[in-house]
């Protein structure tokens, strides 16, 4: 029976309700006394040297406060790389400075140059417009292959386009060749990760306020990480003392990546505050998102699979180009290679892995991780190229999928891309997918929808990922100039009632919900008894933000470990009541007894003792009942899935639709099946739509050309069939106190190979010849795949 | 947005009037303009709204059995007109999403002869006649290539006259993101003639299939679109669709209309 509060319940969404009924608290709702509005004025070219800004005239504009260009912060620091990634010969990678606002040259359409700051919005944006500057257009570097071979620069101080040539696992990079080399067939494929905006409802927001009597600032801003964007802020961009800077990010209209990162704006906000002692705020047009939010994906692959004549798998071998834009944004630099390469080797049982990634500066915004992260491009070669070698053999690919797959008895497994998966069964997970997908009766469907002149697809795969990230001893020696544990607070209140702080974010996970479970469950109170405070710096715990599926695996825990102090220290104070010792009392269900004993006490009446300690032992005993715990994994975490995919093409227009959509997850344990279907749910639109519609394209001189609904596709409901979602298949993971891995990115993931498997597979049932098509599938391109 | 001066005149001759005014604009529905304005991409310095004057608005059926539809009705009130002939309601039903079918207006559409927008194909294909506060002008002369028509300077349209064909059919294949027409084909079939026009697909904006018409005259089946082609020299090009890949489109919807006519 499913259970109707904490662990496992399918409890409704607790902040929904704020949220439906429109009365969320976002950045920009936010209005404070005297404020003043910032607007940026933005490169028209993809690359320029900035010859003069000249601000005289915007300074004279109406309600002008002050004006700033890139010379204001020449002397502070730079917004920096959180991960420094060596090459294969041992050089680190190339960092270029990334200022504040662009000095000396703009290295993308979009790059903020100057910025007006005046009474209302309207006239910094009239002032903006007035200012002068002289950009003396250079040509841009767009195409990867050619921004490695050329010597146009997008930062001429580092003299070259390549910031680094990375090989996972170099020590396995001959043995990998010579298996390809002697392999009985080798399967090839070349293709394109396509570019992705990712187009969060809420723009992006900051707003800043300076105290002068204190020198202490607040910034509200749209952030996945408060403490993140703080430490950013404080130790590299404007050395404001983390103790004298809160950052607040309030409700957040969803982020996908895209906000865990700090961007300029922030900082000419808080400088602005500084300079004029008044609040600043700004808030991005949806064309500024579009223009400047940190883009995902854009990979160009060559994956080749090596197999022995029994069709087991030999090596894969891969050699990515990875754009990361004109700057290194804050993890741009190991999305591309450690939450990539380590992620090659897939489900699979195969014994060489070698991954060689080539990451190119671009005159485009900078690109970094968005749902996946590096993984879903991973996936998508795997499980594109193993279709590919099974139409080469004529082999059914789930067959040959099940055939190479790391078997239930052989984990912990440590593969051949250096990850040891702790715990999974993948052909349980596909045996649920055959059994909801009914891929034995497709035949039959196909039959129908051919009759009525329709081409139909089966797409199958199957996916891994890595995540709860991450054991912070295991990425330092990666590179990680961070830690990545996470912290919660505890605070159980006089009168029984808990309030939680933690360092995860919610901006559309529903951590207001899955949380109190975990606590309620634990303590067995009522869980709408307890409160989530999230996103305020001066609130919660140094914990280090929500993305890669992280926050149940390590923020939970970090719950869980909290808990149990307070469980702990109930103990001692029950103990103290029922005039016995510590470890004689047990705990269960709410309720303290004196074991062997009829004696107890409520949780609720050792909560009042605490804050009413009249007879402590004082020394023995302090008062409060509240405790902090950080919480660092062991490993990550290794949700995987097995997704299915009918499709119908119509061979006139090239047209494809969705006609059904299965996914079999193992998440390991569930805390909220409800919402962890809604995670699938919304993770699977986002990779169909980049499977069918997203794409963000640039023009050979760096113009956006996709850079409005106009042009750029999201996914709608009508794109969408209904999904079936299931997730029994469940192996707890071995490496938290909860046994939970994550859910949030795997939608994305698993879904973009899945359909184009099914395309391709719908091509071929009408003879065509194809073999691969390049996301997105549009009609067009379907359309020439078929007339080529 | 820059500031404007905002008009909502009451008559066709107060707006003729407010036009005159310099860098004065028309306002239909706002669902172009508005946005271009956001975008400090046009900037008039007044907005002459169309939408409260009383003559341009509503549908009503002429003695001789064609429709009369005021310029400044929205298409949703087209859509849901028991009057309006088959094709032009699909239409009507399909243009963008509730909100913009709430607000944009026909004559909003046809002034602003959008190469991508569905109801120049509609006004061209029946033969529809485009009354002004000055003349009359038939759909063969008012659409002068893209974004251009036969409309003078301070010129409204106050309504669009509709023949009513036997029967029609509108097939749009859209653009993914925008919703517009990337290829739309309308169809009106008047018995002994048929007229078929195309929007969404050429540099020149709407224009006639004759080479469609004169196989549909001689035999009106969709049998008869099959060995025709579409020169795809002028078709529009963009990341979206190729020139070949648009006028392979305008076949095949060109053959969907033929089918569906009702």
């Amino acid at each position: 029976m499913p259970k109707d509060s904490g662990i496992g319940a399918a409890t409704r969404r607790r902040e929904d309700a704020r949220f439906l009924l429109g009365s969320g608290r976002y950045s920009d709702d936010i209005s404070l006394l005297n404020q003043t509005y910032a607007v940026f004025a933005r490169s028209e070219v993809a690359n320029g040297i900035i010859k003069t800004v000249d601000t005289s005239e915007a300074e004279k504009m109406p309600g002008v406060v002050t004006v700033f260009t890139g010379e204001d912060f020449v002397d502070v620091g730079g917004n920096p790389a959180g991960w420094l990634i060596n090459s294969r010969n041992g050089e680190p990678m190339k960092e270029p400075k990334r200022p504040v606002l662009a000095h000396g040259k703009v290295r993308h359409v979009g790059d903020a140059y100057a910025a007006v700051i005046a009474e209302t919005e309207q006239q910094a944006r009239d002032a903006a417009e007035k200012i002068n500057a002289d950009i003396k257009e250079l040509p841009a570097v767009i195409d990867m292959a050619s921004a490695l071979s050329g010597s146009n620069f997008v930062h001429d101080e580092i003299g070259t386009n390549q910031c680094y040539d990375w090989g996972w696992i170099e020590d396995n990079r001959e043995a990998t060749d010579n298996a390809i080399k002697n392999a009985h067939h080798v399967t090839t494929l070349e293709l394109v990760n396509n570019r992705l905006v990712p187009n969060a409802m809420e723009p992006r927001c900051s707003i800043a306020d300076y105290n002068p009597a204190n020198d202490d600032y607040t910034l509200y801003t749209t952030s996945q990480n408060p403490h993140l964007t703080r430490l950013l802020i404080s130790a590299f961009v404007l050395g404001i003392p983390e103790n004298k800077l809160t950052v607040v990010s309030p409700d957040v209209g969803g982020g996908f990546g895209s906000k865990i990162y700090h961007y300029g704006e922030e900082a000419l906000v808080l400088a602005a505050a500084k300079r004029i002692k008044r609040p600043v705020r700004w808030t991005a047009t949806r064309s500024e998102s579009f223009m400047t939010d940190a883009h995902g994906r854009d990979h160009a692959t060559k994956i080749e699979l090596a197999l022995d004549k029994d069709n087991n798998f030999l090596a894969f071998r891969t050699e990515t180009m990875a754009n990361v834009g004109a700057y290194l944004s804050n993890f741009s630099t190991v999305t591309p290679t450690i939450l990539h390469g380590t992620l090659m080797a897939g489900n699979y049982a195969v014994p060489n892995v070698y991954v060689n990634v080539k990451t190119v500066f671009t005159n485009t915004a900078p690109v970094d991780a968005y749902r996946g992260a590096g993984r879903p491009e991973a996936t998508y070669s795997l499980e594109r190229v193993i279709d590919k070698a099974a139409t080469e053999l004529g082999l059914d690919p789930t067959n040959l999928r099940r055939q190479n797959f790391i078997k239930s008895d052989q984990f912990p497994y440590v593969t051949a891309a250096g990850l040891n998966y702790d715990v999974g069964d993948y052909d349980a997970v596909m045996d649920r997918l055959e059994h909801h997908a009914d891929l034995k009766g497709f035949a039959k469907r196909r039959k129908k929808s051919e009759a009525k002149g329709k081409l139909r697809g089966l797409g199958i795969n199957s996916y891994i990922e890595a995540c709860g990230i991450a054991p912070s001893n295991l990425i330092g020696t990666l590179g990680a100039r961070v830690g990545l544990y996470d912290a919660a607070t505890i605070r159980v209140n006089a009168t029984g009632n808990i309030s939680v702080m933690v360092g995860a974010h919610s901006h559309g996970q529903g951590h207001e919900t899955a949380f109190p479970q975990i606590v309620a469950d634990l303590l067995g109170v009522d869980p709408n008894n307890v409160e989530i405070v999230h996103g305020d710096t001066s609130k919660i715990p140094f914990g280090m933000g929500t993305y890669g599926s992280r926050s149940l695996a390590v923020c939970g825990s970090a719950i869980v470990r909290g808990v149990e102090k307070i469980i702990s220290k109930g103990k001692k104070i029950a103990a103290h009541m029922m005039e016995t010792t510590d470890d004689k009392v047990d705990f269960d269900e709410g309720v303290f007894s004196v074991r062997g004993t009829n004696k107890t006490v409520s949780f609720g009446d050792v909560a009042l003792k605490a804050y009413i300690p009249h007879d402590f032992p004082i020394e023995d005993i302090e008062p409060g009942l509240e405790e902090t715990a950080f919480y660092d994994p062991q490993n990550f975490t290794y949700p995987a899935g097995a997704y299915a995919c009918e499709v119908e093409v119509d061979p006139e227009t090239g047209q494809v639709t969705i006609e059904s959509f299965t996914a079999a997850d193992d998440f390991g344990n569930i805390i909220n099946p409800m919402i962890v279907e809604g995670q699938v749910h919304g993770g699977l639109a986002q990779g169909i739509g980049q499977a069918l519609l997203e794409g963000c394209v640039y023009d050979e001189d760096g113009q956006l050309i996709s850079a409005s609904y106009m042009d750029y596709t999201m996914p709608r409901a009508a794109d969408l069939p209904s999904f079936i979602v299931d997730h029994t298949v469940r192996t707890p993971s071995t490496d938290n106190p909860l046994g939970v891995k994550g859910c949030g990115e795997a939608g994305a993931i698993g879904s973009p190979p899945t359909v184009v498997n099914a395309v391709v597979d719908a091509l071929r049932s009408a003879d065509h010849d194809v073999t691969h098509i390049d996301m997105p599938l549009t009609p067009e391109r379907v359309w020439a795949a078929m007339n080529n | 947005m820059y500031n404007f001066e905002f008009k909502q005149p009451k008559t066709i001759s107060d707006a003729v009037n407010a036009l005159e005014s310099d860098e004065a604009q028309a306002l239909g529905g706002g669902q172009t303009l508005i946005p271009t304005m956001k975008q400090r991409l046009a900037s008039p310095s007044t907005l002459v709204s169309l939408t409260a004057i009383p003559e341009m608005k509503g549908i009503c059926k002429n003695d001789d059995g064609s429709i009369s539809i005021g310029g400044g009705t929205t298409h949703a009130d087209v859509a849901s007109h028991s009057d309006i002939f088959s094709g032009l309601k699909t239409l009507a039903e399909n243009i963008g999403d509730a909100a913009v079918r709430n607000r944009g207006t026909i004559g909003g559409s046809l002034a602003n002869n959008d190469p991508a927008a569905c109801y120049p194909a509609a006004a061209l294909s029946a033969g529809a006649t485009i009354v002004t506060n000055n003349r009359e002008i038939s759909a063969d002369d008012f659409f002068q290539g893209m974004f251009d028509t036969a409309l003078e300077e301070d010129e409204i349209i106050v309504s669009v006259k509709f023949p009513n064909p036997s029967s029609s059919s509108y097939q749009k294949f859209v653009q993914p993101a925008s919703r517009f027409a990337m290829v739309g084909v309308f169809l009106s079939n008047f018995g002994n003639k048929t007229r078929v026009a195309v929007t969404g697909a050429s540099e020149g904006g709407v224009f006639r299939w004759s080479e469609a018409e004169a196989a549909l005259n001689k035999n009106f089946s969709d049998d008869s679109i099959i060995d025709l082609s579409i020169d795809h020299k002028d078709m529009i090009e963009d990341i979206h669709a190729s020139k070949e890949y648009r006028a392979h489109l305008v076949k095949v919807m060109t053959k969907r209309a033929v089918a569906s006519a009702s």
